[in-house]
């Protein structure tokens, strides 16, 4: 701070801690709707302070089959399906985009450019843009209720590539004549110097996509009919369906919750790469 | 572009690239080709054959005063959105900048929200909304205010805006953050110095220094609120009531996977297409420019 002005800086704080509050209001109830038993929380009002039935919430929503009414699988598979799909989709496009994005820089071939380019429009064509194609797509394949079909339509992306190649451009040439006549072949020089001098961006942009992937909602809700494939996010949705009739917001928020719980806790344990990932890949 | 010294091989860089090339071939290029293609087909009522119809589709969608409502509510909720989130995040950004001490907590504090699904929030927003039971509602429903967002579309309009950017905040928060403390703390000094209140350096200084950021973001916002909000749409809303919160990509959902329209789907896709192909340019051309300051 520049100078000292209290009356100020008392505001400052007011202000952070009003922020701070209205961000977290929103999962405190969502908490506070998860440690309740079902009858609760058909009362009016709604509880605002935390009940006693976490735990029990907590293993009927993990290991239960579900609300009734609904045809959802338990919590913990839909869990590992989640954290299966975002794995593939962090890993597979850190693989392809660090193997086009050296491709490009430290090849000279014919289509180079047009590769390039291809790799460049994928930027422009979100996923909702074009559900219906390319869902008949991955039907054609006979990729639908498969983990294939849930992640590999998501994997390619220009921002994973185009971040590697400007990591690769600020590598010195010297190194790699050096690495030349030390008798190091491409491959040998993309896992012995590359991979270990790119590994924060690697680390930072796997945060990224883990996030990405496990926040997919509507993807999964197209591909999937098979409810061992559903993944927790999705699943939200027919939990609501079903609360239309038999409303069970104690398990519902107790979903909603271990939905969350795993990218935030990347987000708050791994928050500089976090950030790091963020910036570097909106460039 | 390419790095000065290279490595030569005829097969090696085609293997390399292979991978990518194809995934984005068989997913983008490919279907945004079949987007394009059926777009120009109307579809007989049984399903049994198509017929080409060059640009029916498109011009039925342009007189369809379905598509043009739901146009200019989209236009308005990414707005409304963009404005919200970012106007907050702003000002939080800039009292965060003024910490010293506690810096990193509220900076923990304030960002998590990027990590939370849309979906979730919407189901959140369900149970704190609901017309009989959620809790605000209740306190509405004291303070002499009948929510219900079920019943009426202002409401149902309200709740998705404010939920959109409640989610945004966290992001536009560290890009504003991280703009802020880019700036030369020298320069922010020397104003004080000739007397400048923290209020005007905020205005005169950081602000217009801020520029690339907020243009940036603006870009980023808008993309958000037509594409990443389709979360939000169908676990609170489903577009309703009636049509009152039916945004473009909520509507080529409907018409397509419900409607079953795939021409007039298609065409909607392709416009889609078109506005983030636009936007995209508009980054890349615009702002990379004005970047360096």
């Amino acid at each position: 701070m520049v100078e000292n002005r209290p009356i100020l800086r008392i505001v400052t704080h007011l202000m952070l801690l009003l922020g701070v509050v209205i961000i977290a209001v929103p999962i405190w109830i969502m908490f506070v709707g998860a440690s309740h038993d079902g009858v609760r929380m058909l009362q009016v009002p709604t509880p605002v302070l935390p009940g006693g039935m976490f735990w029990q919430n907590l293993v009927d929503a993990l290991f239960g089959s579900g609300l009734e009414g609904t045809e959802t699988a338990p919590v913990w598979l839909m869990l590992l399906n989640s954290l299966i799909m975002a794995l593939s989709i962090a890993f597979g496009k850190i693989i392809i985009s660090l193997l086009s994005a050296f491709a490009i820089v430290y090849f000279r071939f014919p289509f180079r450019m047009m590769c390039f380019w291809m790799i460049f429009v994928t930027l422009m064509l979100p996923v909702e843009v074009r559900i219906i194609p390319t869902f008949e797509v991955v039907a054609n394949l006979g990729l639908l209720n498969s983990y294939a079909g849930l992640s590999i339509p998501l994997i390619a992306s220009a921002t994973a590539t185009f971040l590697f190649r400007q990591v690769f451009m600020t590598i010195p040439g010297e190194l790699v004549e050096s690495a030349r006549i030390d008798g190091a072949g491409p491959l040998r020089f993309f896992w012995d110097f590359l991979i270990p001098l790119s590994r924060t961006n690697i680390a930072a942009l796997f945060v990224i996509l883990f996030i990405y992937g496990w926040n997919q909602y509507l993807w999964p809700l197209l591909v999937t009919s098979d409810k061992d494939l559903y993944t927790i996010v999705m699943s939200i949705k027919q939990m609501l369906e079903a609360a239309e009739q038999t409303p069970q917001w104690n398990i519902i928020m107790m979903t909603a919750l271990l939905a969350m719980l795993p990218p935030v806790m990347v987000v708050v344990f791994m928050q500089k790469l976090f950030v790091k990932g963020l910036v570097e890949s909106e460039k | 572009m390419q790095q000065r010294v290279i490595f030569k091989s005829k097969t090696l860089p085609y293997l390399l690239v292979a991978p990518q090339i194809l995934i984005t071939i068989v997913f983008f290029l490919w279907p945004a080709a079949q987007a394009l293609y059926q777009s120009f087909l109307i579809e007989d009522a049984f399903g049994l054959g198509s017929e080409f119809v060059w640009l029916e589709n498109y011009q039925t969608l342009l007189g369809d005063e379905y598509y043009k409502d739901s146009f200019i509510r989209t236009i308005f909720f990414s707005i409304a959105v963009t404005a919200a989130s970012m106007s907050i995040a702003l000002m939080l950004a800039g009292y965060a900048d003024r910490v010293i001490k506690g810096a990193i907590v509220y900076r923990t504090m304030l960002i998590w929200p990027y990590a939370v699904a849309p979906a979730l929030i919407g189901a959140l927003w369900v149970f704190m909304f609901d017309p009989t039971l959620g809790i605000w509602t209740y306190v509405l429903g004291a303070l002499g205010f009948k929510l219900n967002y079920k019943l009426d579309g202002t409401h149902a309009m309200t709740l998705v805006i404010i939920a959109a950017a409640w989610k945004q905040v966290a992001y536009n928060f560290l890009f504003f953050l991280a703009g802020m403390q880019a700036i030369p703390r020298s320069l922010i000094e020397a104003a004080a110095i000739d007397g400048a209140s923290p209020m005007r350096r905020f205005w005169t200084i950081i602000f217009p220094l801020l520029s690339p950021t907020t243009f940036f973001l603006m870009v980023i916002n808008v993309v958000y609120a037509f594409f990443d909000t389709f979360g939000i749409v169908h676990t609170i809303t489903n577009g309703g009531p009636g049509n009152a919160t039916e945004i473009l990509v909520y509507k080529v959902y409907r018409d397509g996977f419900m409607g079953l329209d795939l021409g007039s789907s298609a065409a909607q896709s392709v416009i889609l297409m078109a506005i983030v192909i636009t936007l995209t340019v508009i980054q890349f051309r615009y702002i990379e420019r004005r970047v360096q300051y």
